[in-house]
């Protein structure tokens, strides 16, 4: 089942000599060379010998990992290509040492047919530096109306089915939907939000919000409504994933559900795991994000559970925004944070350098653990896979700016800070997708 | 010198609070004068940008400038650009082409000074942006505090009675009256006040029963939107004048009343204590123009003690 589409570059020959290989799911964390021969990882080894002219790749003090999959991009095409588009989108995730991702649906128009998709996966085919691969709209339009035709849309390669950016109003669409999907062998991925309480929300409701006077998006805004999509997958024994979990009392309803053995997976991103409603302070546009950052409880509550697996992956909800979008007071402005370029920064820099999470556990989290939800065969430093992998400066710093963000957009929320570790070379599905120095 | 803005009151310290309030008594006998104009900011542009509707604050920043002989540019929302859809960066691209000294703003939106400030040379001074902040409000009720209660305003006891959710006055209130020492209790009906507010040091009650305790009593406009169908923020404005509003039959002698204005007779205050001469409602008034005349000047020649105002006026 072909999921994921890419440009057909030249095939990689490379020998990356000397650099840290960490690989949890292959038991390898040693100083080694990799030769890739005609986009395949030929040879493992210490001393490999330069041979056949193919480029050598000092890697020495470099870390080399199996390259990441994100579950949650916006790519912004069709509608939005001023934002974004699929080779801007995979250009900036392939500077982050991802190898592939999934663009969510809600483009404009939205990936809602089988021929929206295929359309999209011819654009991906001609333009993707990474191979990228679509979510489908849940409802017609995102509307929250009319299931989208699960069946052919999975056959047409739908990575699961989200409404995300709007949550699925009703308990009875959230059980439909939970239901019909069965159809395509795929799940339904959700945006966690209870409308009636978010209502002209601008932050996490918290003594911060409380001293700005911005207000409050309470964390019961998500946690009800996970708890709610819980109770209907465990009745309908259905597949569900949570999209950017971003509070304890989430946690501690999917924990439950895991418990109960219902087929749930959860997805963190970057920012939640690392920063707090405390920055808001500033009223930088570029913090202000759906859901918010949360309070440090809830931020230390995620890394713990992105720590024990009870939350399966790291994605990113990169979503670029137009700089005369997010150049406008806060209240005014749109929410969402591009991600994909500094995620394995953000969460290297502050949770392994600051010794909250081991490597390994970082790298499957982004890594292993969303190709399995997507259904791909997990990057692995293997010989005999496909070069799907990632060499990365770990003391290398530097700091997010126009100048330096590959994306489109550069409403990063770290903009202008500096930031640890960066990516030097990407191998996607075999080719060269990203050369620091190229 | 870099340019110097106030956006909120945690701009500042106890130490330029205290010098804003002595520069406002010092331009006390200029407006007791017959002419009450001294060429302090002769030849200096100020503009005053009003995106919101405002009275009292939009006139006595005009006043202000005027008294200090600063040449004044007043603009609003309707009637500019703002409404052909420019975007505010582009007002401050534009405005700034006259090189102001300072843009005094009122905005809708929290941020909006931020904003503002990143795309101009000029110093922005905040006259209100969303709920966020309304310093000069604050600093002009402590004027009014210190000029009528006394100088020192430490131990002070202070009750903020209304809806304190909606109110940028109230949050920049709190600040300012908890940086000069006093003690502050919110009262408000539960969904009116913010989660999570008494991190900032304040009590926080439901009724008034404790109202004896308080030596200012500071009362917050109720707005008629809060009780629209829907919005479940009041039952009703009866129950809210039953429950919280202030008559003269609630308070002991020597209890003083403020209010930052407008006021809604019978809802938030009784017009026996409108009335009365022992409220400091007007004196906050005429506070504002003392208070943001200091505001202007220091904010053009610096908050340092020797910059020597004494032979400019």
């Amino acid at each position: 089942m072909e999921r994921t589409w890419c440009k057909r570059l030249p095939a990689a020959d490379l020998l990356i000599k000397g650099g840290r290989v960490v690989d949890p799911q292959e038991g390898i964390d040693a100083i080694l060379d990799v030769r890739v021969h005609q986009g395949v990882v030929a040879e493992i080894g210490t001393d490999l010998a330069a041979g056949d002219g193919a480029p050598l790749v000092d890697a020495g003090e470099r870390l080399v990992l199996p390259g990441f999959v994100d579950l949650h991009t916006h790519l912004r095409a069709p509608g939005r290509e001023d934002e974004e588009d699929i080779a801007s989108g995979t250009r900036a995730a392939a500077a982050g040492g991802y190898v592939a991702v999934f663009g969510m649906a809600n483009t404009d128009p939205a990936i809602d047919t089988a021929a929206m998709l295929r359309g999209f996966a011819d654009d991906a085919s001609a333009t993707a530096l990474v191979p990228a691969g679509s979510y489908a709209a849940v409802t017609r339009g995102l509307a929250g109306q009319q299931l989208t035709e699960m069946g052919e849309l999975g056959a047409a390669g739908a990575v699961g089915f989200s409404d995300d950016g709007m949550p699925l109003a009703t308990a009875a669409l959230v059980r439909r939907a939970l239901q019909y999907v069965k159809v395509s062998g795929r799940y339904v991925a959700i945006h966690a939000q209870d409308e009636s309480l978010f209502k002209g929300g601008q932050m996490h409701e918290s003594p911060v919000s409380a001293r700005l006077g911005l207000t409050g998006i309470p964390s019961l805004c998500e946690s009800l409504d996970v708890s709610r999509a819980l109770d209907i997958a465990e009745y309908e024994d259905a597949a569900l994933h949570i999209c950017h979990v971003s509070t304890a009392a989430s946690l501690a309803a999917i924990a439950r559900a895991k418990a109960a053995g219902v087929r749930v997976t959860a997805e963190a991103t970057p920012h939640h795991l690392t920063l707090n409603d405390e920055l808001i302070e500033s009223l930088d546009p570029n913090l202000k994000m759906n859901p918010p950052l949360r309070a440090e409880s809830d931020r230390r509550a995620l890394v713990a559970a992105l720590k024990s697996g009870l939350v399966d992956c790291v994605a990113t909800d990169h979503a670029p925004h137009a700089s005369e979008e997010k150049d406008v007071p806060f209240e005014e402005a749109p929410f969402g944070c591009i991600g994909l370029e500094t995620a394995f920064s953000a969460l290297y820099g502050d949770l392994v350098v600051g010794g909250a999470l081991d490597l390994a556990t970082l790298v499957r989290r982004m890594s292993s653990a969303p190709a399995r939800i997507a259904g791909l065969e997990a990057p692995a430093v293997k010989v005999g896979a496909p070069a799907n992998l990632c060499v990365i400066d770990p003391v290398a710093a530097w700091i997010p700016s126009r100048d330096t963000l590959r994306s489109r957009s550069c409403n990063s929320a770290w903009l202008g800070k500096t930031l640890t570790a960066r990516v030097s070379l990407t191998l996607a599905a075999g080719r060269v997708a990203w050369d620091l120095n190229a | 010198m870099p340019k110097r803005d106030l956006i909120s009151i945690a701009d500042l310290s106890r130490a330029d609070i205290d010098l804003l309030l002595d520069t406002a008594e010092s331009f006390l006998p200029v407006l007791e004068r017959d002419i009450k104009k001294v060429p302090t900011l002769r030849g200096r542009t100020i503009i005053n940008l009003f995106w919101e509707a405002s009275t009292r604050t939009s006139s006595s920043f005009d006043l202000a400038a005027k008294r200090l002989s600063a040449d004044t540019l007043a603009l609003r929302a309707s009637g500019s650009a703002v409404e052909k859809g420019e975007t505010l960066k582009d007002t401050a691209i534009t405005l700034s082409a006259y090189s102001p000294d300072i843009i005094v703003m009122r905005h809708p939106s929290a941020g909006a000074c931020q904003t503002l400030s990143a795309n101009t040379e000029a110093s922005v001074i905040n006259a209100g942006d969303g709920k966020h902040q309304h310093p000069t409000q604050c600093l002009l009720d402590l004027f009014s505090m210190r000029q009528n209660l006394g100088r020192e305003l430490d131990g002070l006891r202070v009750f903020i009675v209304g809806d304190i959710l909606h109110s940028r006055v109230a949050r920049s209130d709190i600040m300012g009256f908890l940086r000069l020492g006093m003690e502050v209790t919110l009262v408000a009906p539960p969904t009116l006040m913010p989660r999570g507010i008494e991190e900032m040091g304040v009590k926080v009650e439901y009724d008034l029963a404790n109202l004896g305790d308080a030596d200012v009593i500071y009362l917050l406009r109720i707005q008629q939107e809060r009780i629209k169908a829907g919005a479940n923020y009041l039952p009703s404005l009866r129950e809210y004048a039953e429950l919280y509003g202030m008559t003269k039959a609630r308070l002991r002698p020597g209890q003083r009343v403020m209010h930052p204005g407008p006021i809604n007779r019978g809802v938030e205050i009784a017009s026996d204590i409108a009335d009365d001469d022992e409220n400091l409602i007007a004196d906050q008034v005429f506070s504002g123009l003392a208070v943001r005349m200091a505001i202007l000047y220091r904010t053009i020649v610096g908050y340092s003690d020797g910059a020597g105002h004494g032979e400019e006026l």
